[in-house]
């Protein structure tokens, strides 16, 4: 039986067989690591070690275009990842009470996964639901009107 | 032929280049950072901008094409005030203490910025604050100092072809860095230190050891024994202001005993007795005992790379140590033998060109009785410091003669500073213990000069051998890569890490006010420094070197015997990481 991770590296390199077949191979980098972070959720060492070996690019390139872009996540994510809207209409009804809460709550900053790896913190410009600012994203879900009572509530629910 | 304006002058110049490089012809030296003639063109720094009439703004000049009819102008009010500009805002960023710099006198940065009249500043901008990655044992990386110019991270991947480093992360948290920030040591760095050379700061430097050593030159229970390598003597003068070319060989070996040496050796010497056992290692193998390309293994930066980017050609390498070390093992047996002394007793310090040497020393392969056979390596530039810090005159000092049983050598030994050197070393040797003949003509043209990659035949008793010599390792992979898919091609290779050899070692002295890194003339002019001690001594093959002949009979027996075996040779292993050699870049 396949385990999980044998299916996640096989996926990748067979991602990566299919991008040398394409016009230029060595410009494939963002797009493979876009695909390892869709299979593991981020992009560890051995996983850019593979990359490396597979693609003949080294480490120290895959390195500078992995922490170069924000969107690359370089540590393993939490279960669910609460994004703080810290847009106009948020700003101004208190999104940043709302953060310094959650922050307390959950001892972590922006970028960073909680200690019992439940979840991670980022900022988000605008969700468009400016109307119930200040809001927060859990996962999929929007949540409005919030204070900081209402946010550790949340948050504890979660949680049960 | 086209003609440009520079200054409202009229020139012809040729199509097909850059306006630094026509400028630079015509005697015009537009101030400059990031560019470096032997690297890609990175146009990073914006020092070398100027206003091109019809352009909105100014252009980089190291990037941007002369055109027929082109309006320059290098050296107005505005443009000298933009240059200046720019070189404050990179100073704002950077730690403001030059006086405590390793650089300091020697930096890029700094003369630019009293080229620019930078008298007063005028902003204060966010530091840096960084740790130093101490951990390799020749190199100190050190991000607060970097200002982003980018050399050290184009001559690693485009000369060397290494990629130990690269840039991480953007804006002003961008850091050059080795893959994963990992500590120096555990990365793919062959610690040639090439970076340093390039560095117009101090962002990377050799690990420093004149100040334990100056200590322990003070310590009576020891006995101090120096070695120097080819290459030191024929650059160390450009430390002191020479022009290049000018070899100080007795002037050093008097600089040495007045720091408190109590015997000076010559690399040289055992470059010689490298060439015993390595020539006849390469015809026993020619015999069919072993593989065959042989390829030379005296530098140190190719031996870490060999082990990390090539280990299925391992057992291609010769197991001969590094002259360095083949040194150090008879300094800590024979010598203490022949002196009645405790080995342990002995300080043995090699003086080298090189900053991979640093990490050679520490190789557990080269321990001699469980000690380490050269117990610290100091650069060029290192020994250079502790000249002029010890108040040594080393251009009015009177010379002196090596000391003996390790000090003679033929010019065989002379000419292993300079790439095709120890080939042609080990081909005048060679040829005469296969044949029993005299190798009449023992300047061997086809495997001198900077070419990269560097090919030979010669006609040993009726039979050809092919050699090819690579210097840098760049080079090296082109030979590398072509013995892997054809290993018939040449039957012996000498690769060296550096640009040039030994003589364009990480540890030479930082280029000067008017030279550039890695200049080729530079090399040429250190080169034929060694040339010329060779021509001049009557003794120019190491298999005539009396002292050699004296040390087999008294004390090694033969080349490649079992004392030979035990001191001489070493070994060695796959390592990790394992480096990547990426293809060229090419576009379908």
């Amino acid at each position: 039986m396949a385990t999980a991770e044998d299916k996640n590296i096989n996926a990748l390199k067979s991602f990566m067989q299919e991008s040398k077949t394409k016009d230029h191979p060595d410009s494939q980098l963002i797009s493979i690591l876009h695909k390892a972070q869709e299979l593991y959720g981020y992009i560890s060492q051995e996983v850019m070690n593979e990359i490396s070996k597979e693609m003949n690019i080294p480490t120290a390139h895959i390195w500078g275009v992995a922490t170069f872009y924000h969107y690359f996540n370089l540590k393993p994510k939490g279960k669910h990842s609460i994004s703080v809207c810290l847009g106009t209409a948020c700003y101004v009804k208190g999104a940043e009470e709302i953060l310094n809460t959650i922050r307390e709550e959950l001892k972590i900053d922006f970028g960073q996964t909680s200690e019992d790896n439940f979840f991670t913190l980022q900022e988000a410009r605008c969700l468009g639901a400016c109307g119930l600012a200040p809001v927060i994203m859990i996962d999929d879900k929007i949540y409005g009107s919030l204070t900081p009572k209402k946010v550790v509530e949340i948050i504890k629910s979660y949680k049960k | 032929m086209i003609t440009i304006f520079i200054n409202d002058k009229p020139y012809q110049v040729e199509p097909e280049q850059t306006i630094m490089q026509a400028a630079d012809r015509l005697g015009f030296h537009i101030p400059r950072l990031c560019y470096h003639p032997k690297l890609s063109i990175e146009g990073a720094c914006r020092v070398c901008i100027v206003e091109v009439v019809g352009m909105r703004n100014y252009v980089a000049s190291c990037a941007y094409p002369v055109s027929e009819g082109m309006k320059i102008y290098t050296n107005t009010e505005e443009i000298r005030r933009a240059r200046r500009d720019i070189v404050e805002l990179i100073l704002d960023n950077h730690p403001e203490d030059c006086h405590t710099c390793e650089r300091d006198g020697n930096c890029e940065l700094q003369r630019l910025a009293f080229a620019m009249g930078i008298r007063k500043r005028h902003f204060e901008g966010e530091k840096k604050h960084y740790e130093k990655d101490l951990s390799s044992a020749s190199v100190i990386r050190d991000p607060n100092k970097c200002i982003l110019c980018g050399r050290c991270v184009r001559i690693c991947s485009e000369i060397q072809k290494v990629n130990a480093l690269g840039y991480a992360h953007r804006g002003f948290k961008t850091v050059v860095m080795p893959a994963y920030n990992m500590p120096f040591k555990d990365s793919v760095c062959t610690t040639c230190g090439q970076c340093i050379n390039v560095c117009p700061t101090s962002a990377f430097i050799e690990k420093n050891f004149t100040q334990e050593l100056f200590q322990k030159l003070g310590d009576k229970s020891l006995i101090k024994v120096a070695q120097i390598a080819p290459s030191v003597r024929a650059a160390i003068g450009e430390a002191f202001a020479l022009e290049p070319g000018r070899q100080l060989e007795k002037e050093l070996t008097a600089a040495l005993r007045k720091l408190g040496f109590d015997y000076v050796f010559d690399t040289q010497f055992s470059a010689d007795l490298t060439i015993m056992e390595e020539a006849s290692e390469f015809l026993e193998r020619f015999q069919g005992k072993g593989k065959l390309p042989m390829i030379t293994s005296c530098s140190s930066a190719w031996m870490k790379c060999l082990e990390q980017f090539y280990p299925d050609l391992i057992d291609n390498v010769s197991t001969c140590k590094s002259p360095m070390s083949m040194a150090s093992a008879l300094i800590k047996t024979y010598f203490a033998k022949k002196i009645k002394a405790d080995p342990k007793k002995i300080l043995s310090v090699a003086c080298m060109c090189c900053t991979a040497k640093k990490y050679e020393a520490l190789r557990p392969e080269l321990m001699v009785d469980g000690m380490q056979a050269t117990d610290m390596v100091i650069t060029t530039r290192e020994l250079a410091w502790m000249i002029k810090s010890a108040g040594i005159d080393l251009l009015h000092i009177k010379g002196e003669e090596f000391d003996h049983p390790l000090g003679y050598s033929s010019g065989a030994g002379t000419i292993f500073g300079v790439t095709g050197g120890v080939m042609e070393a080990a081909i005048r040797t060679a040829y005469e213990l296969y044949t029993g003949e005299t190798l009449l003509d023992i300047e061997i043209q086809d495997i001198r000069g900077l070419k990269g990659i560097k090919e030979g035949k010669l006609i040993i008793d009726g039979k050809e051998i092919r050699v090819a010599v690579a210097h840098g390792l760049g080079n090296a992979n082109e030979i590398l890569s072509a013995i892997r898919t054809d290993p018939e091609r040449y039957h012996f290779v000498e690769i060296m890490g550096c640009p040039g050899g030994c003589i364009g070692g990480g540890g030479q002295p930082y280029a000067g006010s008017n030279s550039m890194p890695l200049d080729e003339e530079c090399l040429m002019k250190r080169a034929e420094a060694l040339y010329g001690l060779d021509r001049n001594k009557t003794i120019r093959r190491s298999h005539e070197n009396p002292d050699v002949q004296r040390l087999y009979k008294e004390f090694l027996g033969r080349p490649l015997g079992a004392v030979s075996h035990k001191l001489l040779h070493t070994h060695y292993s796959p390592k990790e990481p394992r480096g990547i050699v990426p293809a060229e870049l090419t576009v379908k």
